[in-house]
């Protein structure tokens, strides 16, 4: 866990609201783990005032790399550095995906929605170099929301996509894709990443089949490292269930742990 | 002399307290302290304020906690928290080995609540002083909290005082008509001294949905957008009373801690700014400590109070 006030915007990509983020930040780079993320500033002055939790997108030795949507004031500020502007960050932060020897030979399920897609092809890397098989869920509203799809192709993983209007892939909701592959070959796990609704109906059908999944769970958050207790999510506990801070035991929980509001 | 540097003394000392500096973290941006470790020195802190504590675990409020708003933040946490025997057997240790003070912030749902914590507390050793919690706006409904009534007020800060062996400071509720009435009426009931604010009953609304932005409907407004009602208060409590103020409300830097210094607060608590830089407090101690030098000022303490009113 570092601060980085200065880190050095590399390089920007966009499509429509869509931004992936470059930067030089070796330090936080090295450290990161698939799952974790950064709180980046926004402003220089009191508004908007919060830092935004960024799910992180790739990283190494060199830096880190983000990957967002203009979803508000802040995202939007945020979207319009240049490349050679710098960045104020904190991270990385959190509890990330379980990534390890034991995958080895194993196939995972990696299921992402729109911005959700953001921390899953650090995962899919970091799966492979652990010799497991992953095959990627990637899904938008429309064949614009899945701006990433070439990536995952040219980095030789195999991806599947679906949008809800149909324009791009399987007609309809990635978790009813997910499901159904899930249904003609059980995976030993599946990781996710997305609003919500989706993580609740994709933990029901992995609970349905039979199959673990671990869910990274999205939050306004007020400072990412624990303080203000303010991104809580409702989880089994030792003595029952509970309000948990996401920034802290998340962002990425057992999908048998997370209880979902009725 | 050309290249040498005259050293600043920040050193404060509130009569039950002697500090480092005027900085402390305050309650609820904090966590438990050790949160912060990884960001800043505790030991370059004047002290730091722990989340409230119940007696017993509390749960919190359900989401959403928090909302931003122009130039500051609402939140609903609901004081949730692990409780003070949790605290003793788990954080307590903990906090022991750094050289800085450590203060409770002490809650109650009631007064023989209030009671218990700070008659267990008082078996522990390495705590500096008590916070009296009076004026969490999250707990009870529309805000209500002993900090309304210079009755509740009075009531509890004697009793607490009496069974006490610490020091008591009485975070005060700027949700009044008059904090000069709540803040003699902790004075005269022994409080060692007061801080104040706490956090101002707000609210947001989501326009599309019609529905308030926070689980709990109300919040308490913090941050930047504060600080000169704060400012206004601090100076206007500072003015009337003979025990310490301990001033916060929106501090970022260490200019806006002088301010509240100037207008009369012996120390100041930074709270939200420690949600945007994890370090700010410190960064508040260097920001005041290059004030003092460009300035001329050898002790911090002399600019205590210093405001000329035209």
């Amino acid at each position: 866990m570092t601060i980085e006030r200065n880190a050095r915007l590399r390089d920007v990509q966009s499509w429509g609201d869509f931004f992936r983020f470059d930067i030089d930040a070796p330090a936080a780079g090295r450290e990161a783990r698939p799952g974790q993320f950064v709180m980046v500033k926004v402003a220089e002055g009191p508004d908007p005032l919060l830092r935004r939790p960024l799910g992180i997108h790739d990283a190494g030795r060199d830096g880190l790399e983000l990957f967002f949507k203009v979803a508000g004031r802040g995202t939007e500020i945020l979207s319009r550095k240049k490349p050679g502007d710098r960045l104020d960050l904190v991270g990385p932060l959190g509890r990330g995906f379980t990534v390890d020897g034991r995958m080895k030979g194993r196939t995972a399920y990696l299921v992402g929605g729109g911005r959700g897609i953001a921390p899953l092809y650090f995962l899919a890397r970091a799966l492979v170099a652990a010799g497991a098989k992953p095959v990627v869920f990637y899904g938008g509203r429309t064949a614009a929301e899945v701006p990433l799809r070439d990536k995952f192709e040219r980095a030789g993983f195999e991806i599947l996509a679906s949008t809800d209007d149909g324009s791009l892939g399987f007609p309809g909701f990635v978790t009813e894709l997910a499901d159904r592959e899930m249904a003609k070959a059980k995976p030993d796990i599946v990781y996710a990443c997305g609003p919500d609704p989706m993580m609740k109906a994709l933990a029901a059908g992995a609970a349905k089949r039979g199959v673990p999944c671990e869910l990274s769970l999205e939050s306004m958050m007020g400072c990412g490292i624990g303080a203000c207790w303010g991104c809580v999510h409702r989880v089994k506990t030792e003595g029952g269930d509970g309000w948990v801070k996401i920034c802290e035991e998340g962002p990425v929980f057992s999908g048998e742990r997370v209880l979902w509001p009725e | 002399m050309a290249g040498m540097t005259k050293t600043v003394d920040l050193t404060v000392d509130l009569g039950f307290l002697k500090l480092r500096n005027p900085v402390l973290a305050a309650s609820g941006t904090f966590g438990y302290g050790l949160e912060f470790e990884p960001y800043l020195d505790l030991e370059k802190l004047g002290g730091f304020v722990v989340k409230g504590l119940y007696y017993g675990p509390r749960e919190g409020n359900p989401p959403p906690r928090l909302v931003e708003t122009a130039g500051g933040l609402i939140n609903a946490i609901g004081l949730q928290g692990i409780g003070v025997e949790a605290f003793a057997a788990k954080v307590l240790p903990k906090l022991r080995r750094f050289d800085t003070a450590v203060i409770v912030n002490v809650c109650g749902a009631d007064d023989d609540e209030y009671a218990a914590v700070v008659e267990f507390l008082d078996r522990q050793e390495g705590l500096a002083a008590y916070e009296l919690n009076i004026s969490c706006p999250n707990v009870k409904k529309e805000g209500a909290c002993p900090a309304l009534s210079p009755r509740a007020t009075f009531d509890l800060v004697r009793r607490l005082k009496a069974a006490s062996r610490r020091p008591l400071i009485t975070k005060l509720s700027p949700n009044v008509t008059s904090i000069v009435e709540i803040a003699q009426a902790a004075e005269e009931a022994g409080t060692d001294a007061v801080a104040l604010v706490n956090t101002f009953l707000a609210m947001a609304v989501d326009l599309e949905t019609r529905r308030p932005k926070l689980g709990n409907v109300y919040g308490g407004l913090s941050g930047p957008a504060i600080k000169p009602i704060a400012l206004r208060m601090v100076h206007q409590v500072a003015s009337r009373l003979r025990v310490p103020v301990i001033g916060m409300g929106g501090i970022m830097t260490g200019a806006d801690a002088l301010e509240f210094l100037v207008a009369g607060a012996a120390a100041v608590e930074v709270g939200t700014a420690s949600f945007v830089d994890p370090d700010a407090a410190v960064r508040v101690v260097a920001g005041i400590e290059r004030w003092c030098e460009a300035h001329g000022v050898g002790a911090v303490r002399e600019v205590v109070g210093t405001l000329e009113l035209n």
